[in-house]
């Protein structure tokens, strides 16, 4: 309830309040004052009278009436000027507390929101990074992979030829040594046998011309 | 074992001011303290302003709440500054049924003088604040709208009386309600005492019957005692709408 107790209307209206009470208060007595012409008895009488209201004994009136105007004048002041404004204005001070209470906690979700926000966009991101790394290391790793697969094979292919070329030449010798040898049997077989002595040369052609006999 | 004993009021010291007899008595004595209890009730009440209220706070709160509403939903948004005035009404009325609910207290409003001041009160405050407002164009009101002007002759008459009973009524109302709530709880009293004492030892089985009812009675007049207050206030209310806005 803002502005229920705004000084300057109320100050007016109290002036009303008051005015009307005096107002009344006169009237009363002009009232009561013809009553009591009417009914002098009545002031002593009421309080012993058999069956009669006590409420409409005129001679309790001007009594209440002047109370009835002082106790409510007084209750009428101090409510308006003293206990009804506290009341305003703690109520008021609770309500804007609230209030601001509320835009705080709104201002708070949505800073926690916002980081929230900035959070995944982070973390997205260093997703997305982790897999471009990911990526360039297993295409590195494929690379250097093929690299030395292909450096292997030619180290292979290379020592592989060296080999055979090696084998080649002991095969070729292996050869040239069984031909002299062959040739030198040849000969020392046919000293002992026939007692011929075969010119190495001879021998030589002699053993070349079987192994290619029996090769063909 | 009169009834009407209890509205008899004792004068407790006397004042005569301009010839009149004003003296202090039960009643004015009664008046006084339903002003120091609401006062008290709101100053205590809300003494600490906490943000979060103790009891008494609450019910300081509740009241202020209550009678806010009230003022709002029957008087319109303009009647904010005269919810100080329906406060004291409701309260002071509201205190006044209530202490007077306590024994061998004083129901200051089962007397028609005081319902018919505190009724004359609200009738001159919502005059003179239609005449403010308004100025002479509040005597429209005692025209209906679209009514045929050949009728002005027997409606207006009817709208000034039924105005000028609006104290009347008013006062009667809350007089009666608490004048005839009291004068039963009495006698249906005075059933049990005199069963005890005419009866005997019957007396006091069959006096129980009175008394059941007198409990049930009581009850009830708490109720009564709430609703009257809250009636007075809202006619109070109704009546400023009217002041206001004259429709």
């Amino acid at each position: 309830m803002p502005n229920l107790l705004a000084k300057g209307r109320l100050a007016r209206w109290s002036g009303v309040a008051g005015a009307s009470l005096v107002t009344l208060t006169t009237m009363a007595g002009t009232v009561l004052a013809a009553a009591a012409e009417h009914a002098p008895d009545a002031a002593h009488g009421g309080e012993h009278a058999s069956g009669g209201l006590p409420q409409l004994n005129p001679a309790n009136f001007p009594t209440q009436i002047f109370w009835l105007a002082l106790t409510f004048g007084v209750l009428y002041y101090l409510l308006s000027k003293k206990a009804l404004p506290r009341v305003a204005e703690v109520l008021e001070a609770r309500e804007e507390r609230i209030s601001r209470d509320l835009a705080k906690a709104a201002q708070l979700k949505e800073e926690a929101q916002a980081v929230l926000a900035k959070v995944e966009a982070s973390l997205a991101g260093a997703r997305a990074e982790a897999l471009t790394l990911i990526g360039q290391a297993s295409a590195d790793i494929e690379a250097n992979n093929q690299a030395r697969q292909s450096a292997l094979g030619a180290d292979i292919a290379e020592r592989l030829r060296t080999a055979e070329a090696s084998i080649a030449t002991a095969k070729e010798q292996a050869l040239a040594n069984v031909r002299t040898a062959s040739a030198d049997i040849a000969r020392d077989i046919a000293g002992r046998l026939a007692g011929i002595d075969v010119d190495q040369a001879q021998a030589e052609a002699a053993v070349a011309a079987v192994i290619e006999e029996r090769q063909g | 074992m009169d009834p009407l004993h209890q509205f008899q009021i004792s004068s407790w010291f006397q004042i005569i001011l301009g010839g009149y007899d004003v003296s202090f008595t039960k009643s004015a004595f009664f008046m006084v303290v339903a002003v120091a209890l609401i006062y008290a009730l709101l100053v205590v009440g809300m003494a600490n302003k906490s943000m979060v209220p103790g009891r008494l706070q609450s019910a300081a709160e509740m009241f202020y709440e209550f009678v806010a509403n009230l003022v709002r939903d029957n008087a319109g948004h303009d009647a904010k500054p005269y919810f100080p005035f329906v406060f004291a009404i409701f309260m002071f009325v509201l205190f006044g049924n209530m202490i007077g609910m306590i024994p061998y207290t004083f129901t200051f409003t089962s007397h028609i003088i005081v319902t018919f001041t505190l009724a004359a009160v609200v009738f001159v405050f919502v005059t003179v604040l239609a005449l403010i407002k308004h100025g002479t164009h509040f005597f429209s009101f005692f025209m209906p709208h679209g009514a045929p002007v050949a009728l002005a002759p027997i409606l207006i008459p009817i709208e000034v009386i039924s105005y000028v009973m609006r104290p009347v009524s008013l006062s009667i109302r809350l007089f009666a309600n608490m004048m005839a709530g009291h004068t039963m709880l009495k006698v249906f009293a005075g059933f049990t005492v005199m069963m005890i004492s005419g009866l005997g030892a019957l007396g006091f089985v069959t006096g129980l019957v009175p008394l059941a009812i007198n409990v049930a009675l009581t009850g009830f007049e708490f109720l009564v005692a709430f609703l009257q207050a809250y009636v007075f206030s809202i006619l109070t209310c109704l009546y400023i709408r009217d002041a206001l806005e004259l429709h």
